[in-house]
């Protein structure tokens, strides 16, 4: 790849951290998480299932191998901090944090219904876990920016870990925090892409090209590091590596593909909407047999 | 009314060249017809609302009338000082258009919710805002937004809202429409809300109150006459908004009955507390946690009449 004059591009390596157990685990976590994700939108018959199965793989690695926090005292002053900016991706988040003990499983069916605890987009106020609500797109980078510096004011070791939709790169102000954070050398700061290539309305080349998207980052003061979103030893070498160069925020370009897992949904614009009925749902579940 | 309005806007691009729809990225199965028809008129510039709304100031500066559309809150709130300055400071010709207006996106989120909308673009010096009751007014609306020069803001609903109208009434930007007519109380309601108005004035009726019903499907500028005689021909006025009780319909009403020098009328708003929704649920199931279900409005009314009227008006 082109790295430009910054020359600031690290290209990946794969990891010797993960034994092929430690993957099948990783898999199998994944797998679980995606019956789970499936099934919260098909009984909600919600949107969105597309976005929440593209990051399934990278919340995963976060929540199982990176992360630090305390499940006793998930506020814990000097946690890691991870944000789902694309707040609509959030049953992917739920059924993770579910998974990982944050709260009950049971909780995961009140999603989207009457009364419920989850709302359909990532919301902090009814459970333990979530840090800030999300769902308007464009409001997590800038957040995590001020965790960042408050995490260096304080002088505590935590890091804080931001997950970006592409076509959520669109929005200015994600350029407007992506600046302030190498002017403010955040090496405490990591920020994942979930460039999975879809948004709303199309392809992301189509309706705003982002390209030289990479490049971006690097002339922002990114340090940047391009993976598979969906191998878990790129993911894992990756995230155990950063910040990439000290003094610089870190970027993940994720590839990903939308609807990852279920083939009829994989790099279809439509599951951005649709939810699946009873049948599809089936075959869905089929395809993910744990 | 989502339909509604992109249907209307359709018809009246083919005739009008001026017409330019920009969008956020939004609006999937929705503007596939408009797009396929004035494809060089049709926009998305991604998800980036204060992009879309300064490119919409900027066409208009050139001649076009420029709709941009959104979520509710999206479409004003995040791209506010856009809207304030690029085009009401300017007086751009620039019409936006949320969809979505108060809970109508329930369960997916207080993100969603429009509940200060009207409020803020209330505020803002030479903005029209329009919130039209079901489709047909939205169908209005549009077509009186372009014919109609300068801001213009519309609160559309989502899909789905019965009728309120069976025909096609007379609709003008400032003139309330009468729905019902009746002798004892006013039911002032705007947007989605006017057809649970509607229901409730059929319950009340049943116990004797005989109450008009009455779409401001514009908030600004206000039928401030329409407000005038409700407070001189009737009792009773009750406002009934998807909205905040602060700054919305119910206290641009109570502005002009404050000034009026009525002191008569007994005045009551129906609204949405000021707090952030954390419940989850349905526009329906919030509608119902937020008082605004018709039953709702027939309690909030007869509550409110036993304790305050004499006997001779019930
Ligand atoms: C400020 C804002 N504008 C618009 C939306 C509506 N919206 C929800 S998802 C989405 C597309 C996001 O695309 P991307 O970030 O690529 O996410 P993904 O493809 O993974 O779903 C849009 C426009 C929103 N949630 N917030």
């Amino acid at each position: 790849m082109d790295i430009g004059a910054q020359g600031d591009l690290i290209m990946n390596s794969d990891s010797e951290n993960l034994t092929a157990p430690d993957v099948q685990t990783l898999e199998s976590r994944a797998r679980q998480i995606r019956r789970l994700v499936v099934q919260m939108n098909a009984a909600a018959r919600s949107s969105h299932v597309g976005s929440a199965l593209s990051i399934v793989d990278l919340l995963v690695v976060l929540y199982f191998r990176i992360l630090r926090f305390d499940l006793e005292n998930p506020r814990a002053g000097d946690r890691d901090r991870f944000i789902l900016s694309k707040g609509h991706g959030c049953t992917a988040l739920y059924a993770t944090l579910a998974e990982r003990g944050f709260f009950s499983k049971d909780i995961l069916d009140t999603y989207y219904q009457d009364g419920g605890l989850l709302a359909g987009h990532a919301d902090n106020h009814n459970v333990p876990g979530i840090e800030v609500a999300t769902g308007s797109l464009g409001h997590g980078l800038s957040i995590g920016v001020g965790m960042a510096l408050a995490g260096k004011h304080d002088q505590k070791n935590y890091r804080v870990f931001v997950l970006l939709g592409d076509g959520e790169c669109d929005e200015g102000s994600v350029w407007e925090a992506t600046m302030s954070a190498s002017h403010f050398k955040l090496d405490n700061l990591i920020t994942i892409v979930d460039f999975n290539k879809l948004q709303a309305m199309g392809r992301v080349e189509e309706v705003m090209n982002l390209e030289p998207f990479a490049e971006k980052w690097c002339s922002f003061g990114w340090s940047v590091r391009e993976i598979d979103g969906h191998d878990f030893r790129q993911i894992e070498d990756a995230l155990t590596k950063v910040p990439f160069e000290s003094a610089k925020p870190s970027l993940i370009l994720a590839h990903t593909v939308k609807g990852k897992g279920v083939s009829y949904m994989e790099d279809q614009l439509s599951w951005h909407y649709k939810s699946p009925n009873e049948r599809e749902l089936a075959l869905a579940l089929e395809e993910l047999e744990l | 009314m989502r339909n509604a309005f992109v249907a209307a806007l359709t018809t009246i691009a083919a005739e009008d060249p001026r017409i330019f729809l920009i969008t956020g990225d939004l609006g999937f199965s929705v503007f596939e017809d408009f797009a396929g028809r004035f494809p060089g008129r049709f926009i998305n510039v991604g998800v980036a609302e204060a992009n879309m709304v300064g490119i919409a100031a900027g066409l208009a500066s050139c001649g076009k009338v420029a709709f941009t559309y959104s979520i509710a809150p999206f479409a004003t709130i995040r791209c506010l000082e856009q809207i304030r300055i690029d085009v009401c400071y300017h007086n751009a010709n620039v019409k936006i258009v949320g969809v979505g207006g108060g809970l109508a996106y329930g369960p997916l989120g207080a993100t969603h919710h429009a509940i200060e909308d009207i409020s803020i673009m209330r505020a803002l010096p030479n903005m029209k805002v329009l919130s039209p009751a079901d489709p047909v007014e939205a169908d209005l609306a549009t077509r009186a937004a372009v014919a109609v020069d300068g801001p213009v803001y519309i609160r559309l609903g989502k899909s789905g809202e019965p009728r309120v109208h069976s025909g096609q009434p007379d609709f003008e930007i400032g003139r309330a429409i009468t729905v019902k007519d009746g002798t004892n109380i006013t039911l002032v309601a705007t947007g989605g809300l006017v057809y649970n108005a509607l229901l409730a004035a059929r319950e009340l009726a049943t116990q004797g109150i005989d109450a008009r019903v009455i779409s401001m499907h514009t908030i600004k500028p206000l039928d401030e006459e329409a407000i005038l005689r409700a407070a001189h021909e009737t009792a009773a006025i009750f406002t009934i908004e998807e909205h905040t009780l602060i700054g919305g319909l119910g206290s641009a009403v109570a502005e002009v009955l404050a000034e009026s020098g009525n002191r008569k009328v007994l005045f009551q708003r129906i609204g949405i507390r000021d707090r952030f929704c954390h419940e989850v649920g349905s526009q329906e199931y919030l509608r119902e946690l937020s008082g605004l279900s018709p039953q709702h409005i027939v309690s909030r009314v007869v509550g409110y009449l036993s304790r305050e009227l004499s006997k001779d008006i019930m």
